[in-house]
């Protein structure tokens, strides 16, 4: 596949391996700014071990070992001098709310308080738009300084997607954020993802297929850590995909 | 092996736990909360039996608390003017617990930090391993390192007149805190989830972002209380600080001066009391005391938890 010089992101022959196992076996894609890219794929295709790849927390993974190159904006994730400048330009979801035990805003202020602001009225306005992004604002403006981990599993989930724009990430990931979350809540976030595409770019893994087929522009289908196919959902989600295991495994007949 | 069918459980195959079962479980409930009940028992016992050594001269008319508790003068054996004022011994327990603890909480915190956090696994392994052995070494080997060595140095490098002085003891009772204070710290930051770890450094947070803003504040219940252990081991060790401290009774004006603690008087002068005597028994009321002040400081660390909690 070539290699669009625009793309936001570029993957070329990532491997990665834990210990003896390997998780991504060679994995080529790229991800143009301003789109969302849905991932699906079965459990242990390496999905997560992706996202991790991309913003490098698979440094702290003893025993990992990544091969072949992450380009963001043309730059190699591994050679960056700020590893947490480059953290910062990246918005991670995790699968599982994980609430730090402080409050609600300043778990949201966290990032842009390591970044170095400061001022009290920009932290503010940052807190409040970043919650309304996450369509939590309305339920919490009256009590952010009580504890983030008191929230609803669901409000949580919300409020770690707050903190993942917070620091006015370029790229957002999304890992299965909608595992804790109920149905109507997704929709609402759903449309606010669609919002944010004019401004980043978006990568989505995602074990409903449908969310992916509601919400991405193109998709890639992961298994046991090689890259089945990527395309537009136009073609990775009609009667026939270029790959027929895309196909079965969206049609449910395994998987 | 053939397998048994499996069936829904219906109301004839039902299976029962035997009678024997269902006794040895209520026994193995029994033990627990008998063991469970013996710790309050024993703790008690050990006030009560304090307390009915002490109470004779607590309700004497000669004894005076306010002279036992505020008066300088410790004159237990004295053939003229008797004297039972344990400002001193308070004060000496106080200061070297002071200067103890300003050595030993940043050595400690910093190294539990250091362990948990920035250390490689080899390193790790070698650090807990050292911690432990430095946590075995018995309190009289500490006061006989007090004498020996550092009392040297003290004179050697230091305006003292006398090596063995309320600094020795601090420095001593702060090498005995320093493995407490690190194992449970170590053990309360590795309680923190790593999930909290990923989530920061997944938002950029550097690693000193990552120990000051989020792991402090989670762990600090566990931090307070291996302080709070380093604070307990400090009141109430008795032999390091009986040879370090100098054995003075006197109200120190600066850290090279020599104290006696409470501890320590009641270790020395016990044994020459006679059983049932005033000194006897105002030795143990003095043992209430010491009672009193850990509590009070747990007491107190208690109500700090407890308050930052409900914020």
């Amino acid at each position: 596949m070539a290699i669009d010089p625009r793309a936001k992101i570029e993957v070329e022959g990532l491997r990665l391996a834990y210990g003896h196992r390997e998780a991504i076996r060679g994995v080529s894609f790229d991800v143009q700014a301003n789109e969302i890219l849905g991932i699906i794929g079965p459990a242990q295709s390496g999905k997560t071990s992706l996202l991790r790849c991309l913003n490098r927390t698979i440094d702290f993974v003893a025993g990992a070992h990544v091969t072949g190159t992450i380009r963001v904006d043309g730059e190699d994730v591994r050679r960056v001098r700020d590893v947490f400048d480059l953290r910062r330009r990246i918005g991670m979801v995790a699968p599982l709310p994980v609430g730090l035990p402080m409050s609600i805003y300043d778990n949201v202020a966290f990032a842009p308080r390591c970044a170095g602001i400061t001022s009290r009225g920009e932290l503010d306005g940052r807190v409040e738009r970043c919650l309304r992004q996450a369509a939590l604002w309305d339920e919490v403006k009256d009590r952010l300084g009580s504890l983030g981990t008191k929230l609803s599993g669901g409000q949580q989930q919300r409020l770690t997607i707050a903190r993942a724009l917070s620091h006015e990430p370029e790229i957002l990931c999304l890992d299965e954020f909608s595992i804790a979350i109920d149905p109507v809540t997704t929709m609402r976030i759903e449309d606010v993802l669609r919002e944010l595409k004019r401004e980043v770019t978006i990568i989505l893994v995602t074990n409903l297929t449908q969310q992916a087929r509601r919400l991405a522009d193109r998709t890639m289908f992961l298994m046991a850590g090689e890259l089945v196919e990527i395309g537009p959902n136009a073609v990775v989600f009609s009667d026939a995909p270029a790959q027929r295991k895309t196909y079965e495994y969206i049609s449910g007949l395994f998987g | 092996m053939i397998r048994e069918p499996i069936t829904a459980p219906g109301p004839g195959r039902r299976h029962r736990r035997s009678f024997w079962s269902l006794l040895g479980e209520q026994a193995v409930e029994a033990a627990i909360r008998l063991s469970g009940i013996s710790a309050i028992v024993f703790v008690l016992a050990i006030f009560f039996f304090i307390f009915r050594e002490a109470a004779p001269v607590l309700f004497s008319e000669q004894f005076d608390p306010i002279e036992f508790l505020f008066s300088v003068q410790w004159y237990p054996t004295s053939a003229v003017d008797v004297r039972y004022g344990t400002l001193a011994l308070t004060a000496g327990t106080a200061g070297v617990t002071l200067l103890a603890m300003a050595l030993a909480v940043p050595f400690g915190l910093g190294a539990a930090i250091f362990v948990s956090e920035f250390c490689g696994p080899r390193v790790k392994e070698t650090l807990k391993v050292v911690i432990e052995l430095l946590a075995a070494i018995p309190s009289v080997v500490w006061g006989f390192v007090a004498l020996t060595v550092l009392s040297r140095l003290m004179v050697e490098y230091t305006s003292a007149p006398v090596g063995v002085n309320m600094l020795n003891g601090g420095i001593i009772l702060a090498l005995m805190s320093v493995p407490i204070i690190v194992s449970i710290g170590e053990d309360a930051l590795r309680a923190v989830p790593d999930s909290y770890r990923e989530a920061a450094v997944a938002m950029g947070a550097t690693r000193w972002q990552l120990v000051f803003r989020v792991l402090l504040p989670a762990a600090r219940h566990g931090l307070l209380a291996a302080v709070l252990l380093g604070v307990g081991r400090a009141v109430g060790e008795t032999m390091a600080v009986l040879m370090a401290t100098g054995h003075a009774v006197h109200v120190p004006h600066g850290i090279l001066d020599s104290v006696r603690t409470l501890t320590a008087n009641i270790a020395a002068e016990l044994g020459e009391a006679p059983a049932g005597s005033e000194h006897y028994r105002i030795l143990f009321l003095t043992g209430i005391q010491l009672f009193a002040i850990t509590f009070a400081v747990n007491l107190a660390a208690d109500l700090v938890v407890r308050g930052t909690r409900r914020r």
